[in-house]
């Protein structure tokens, strides 16, 4: 067994959420030139010149690409031969995140319950934890941070088979067409494909979270990311939702098995500030 | 062709009229800062027969919930967040004279309604560039509710704050409009 401390899990988290919030990933920062390369309106390359300046001040500055800093959420992958040791492993991802949030000058945005006070926790804990037991003696950490203007523009479409990628492709557009200016295009699209109704969620949310470059290694699902961010940026809905040619960077999809009777279909966006930040331990 | 406006806070409805959908506008002077809790509180403060925490006549809110300023500044990063979470208490706001507001996202035809009706006008700003917007805003003094954190009201003091007229006084809407050229399916 090799044993992993508290300690160290805790200081890599501080560290990933001010990474996360303060740095855009090198790839979205490429997807962002792309863009104002190809984009026809004059106000949408406005509005990606002002992203492109405000990335490159963030990170120059250490300071919040947004002021959403978001919840805080960890896919955690832990390999079954660490040995966790000096305390619990989700205490130390909240005291992560609670001190990088913290130190790290990034807005606390959790409430602590949904309906009633609403009180704020003042540290942005709980995070949003999703963990896998896999092969090895690592710890990989991936944390992104998920504000709410794009995450309230999502949808779960419980479709049926019957509809089919027609019934997938109509879903996806008719949620992005919903979403209007508000999730802060040009937005990364996640889409999860098949599960129940929660995997389809977990499937949509790490679509959500994966890198611009990426591609679904299904070579007919990575056909099919192109042709929905194709229909998406057809929309016009364009950069700040102000009219152009280009509404997403990218349209990624995660799939996974499913009942004969279901064809689950999620939506998560990403606004522009795709941010995710990783760390292997 | 867009025109561009130099604009300082307060509005007249003579500065309004001006405005058309499409417009770039650079905001100068004092804006208040306020998003959904603080919304809460002002139309509570209404129905209780409580004056505002400031005077709206021409005057703009800004939606927005700051990052903690580090120090030495003014404030932290301070972009626009969704604005039509404030839909339900916007109409009652610009019939007491607020000028307008600047935020992000479609707003309900109710307020579409109250800004044509009232005279006024919603400028968004742009999503996602709130390190680059903090550069404007030269103080941010909480002037009620200090407890919502940042979702308290605040003053802000900007200089040439960049924003685009989405919503003008003559019931043209840019996220309606702005697509057509661009909207192929």
């Amino acid at each position: 067994m090799r044993e992993i401390s508290v300690d160290l899990i805790r200081d890599t988290v501080a560290r990933l959420a001010v990474e996360a919030c303060c740095r855009l990933p090198e790839s979205t920062l490429a997807a962002m030139h792309r863009a104002r390369a190809c984009e026809l309106s004059p106000t949408g390359r406005d509005v990606l010149d002002q992203l492109i300046q405000n990335a490159d001040i963030a990170e120059k500055e250490n300071v919040p690409i947004c002021q959403d800093t978001g919840l805080a959420v960890v896919f955690a992958e832990i390999g079954q031969e660490v040995h966790i040791t000096g305390g619990l492993f989700e205490d130390a991802v909240n005291q992560g995140i609670a001190k990088g949030y913290t130190e790290g000058y990034l807005r606390k945005s959790s409430v602590e319950e949904p309906l009633f006070e609403r009180r704020n926790t003042g540290d942005n804990t709980p995070a949003v934890i999703h963990t896998r037991l896999v092969a090895g003696d690592r710890i990989t950490l991936r944390l992104a941070p998920k504000g709410a203007g794009s995450e309230n523009k999502g949808a779960l479409h419980m479709l049926v088979p019957a509809d089919g990628i027609e019934g997938v492709k109509k879903a996806v557009l008719e949620t992005v067409r919903h979403a209007g200016a508000s999730p802060c295009p040009p937005m990364v699209i996640g889409v999860g494909i098949g599960g129940n109704m929660e995997l389809a969620c977990l499937c949509a949310k790490k679509a959500c979270a994966r890198d611009v470059e990426s591609r679904n290694p299904d070579p007919r699902y990575a056909k099919l990311e192109e042709e929905l961010l194709d229909m998406v940026n057809r929309l016009g809905t364009g950069p700040a939702g102000l009219g152009g040619s280009v509404t997403a960077f990218k349209v990624n999809v995660e799939f996974c098995a499913t009942h004969i009777a279901s064809l689950p279909v999620a939506v998560n966006i990403n606004c522009n500030a795709a941010r995710h930040a990783e760390a292997v331990l | 062709m867009p025109s561009t406006h130099h604009l300082v806070t307060p509005l007249s409805k003579d500065d309004i009229r001006k405005l058309r959908a499409g417009d770039l506008a650079f905001i100068s002077g004092t804006i208040y800062a306020a998003r959904d809790a603080a919304h809460k509180r002002m139309t509570e403060a209404l129905d209780a027969g409580r004056p505002l925490p400031f005077n709206p006549e021409g005057q703009l809110i800004y939606y927005v919930g700051p990052s903690p300023a580090k120090p030495g500044r003014p404030i932290g990063s301070a972009g626009p967040t969704t604005s039509g979470r404030m839909d339900a208490y916007t109409p009652r706001l610009l019939k007491l004279g607020l000028a307008g507001m600047i935020g992000k996202g479609n707003r309900s035809r109710a307020v579409m309604d109250a800004i044509r009706d009232n005279v006024c006008v919603y400028f968004a700003a742009t999503g996602g560039a709130a390190a680059l917007i903090s550069r404007c805003i030269r103080s941010y003094t909480v002037l009620a509710w200090p407890e919502l954190g940042p979702e308290a009201l605040a003053a802000m003091e900007v200089e040439d704050f960049p924003v685009t007229v989405v919503a003008d006084c003559f019931g043209t809407d840019l996220y309606e409009e702005g697509r057509k050229p661009y909207q192929h399916i």
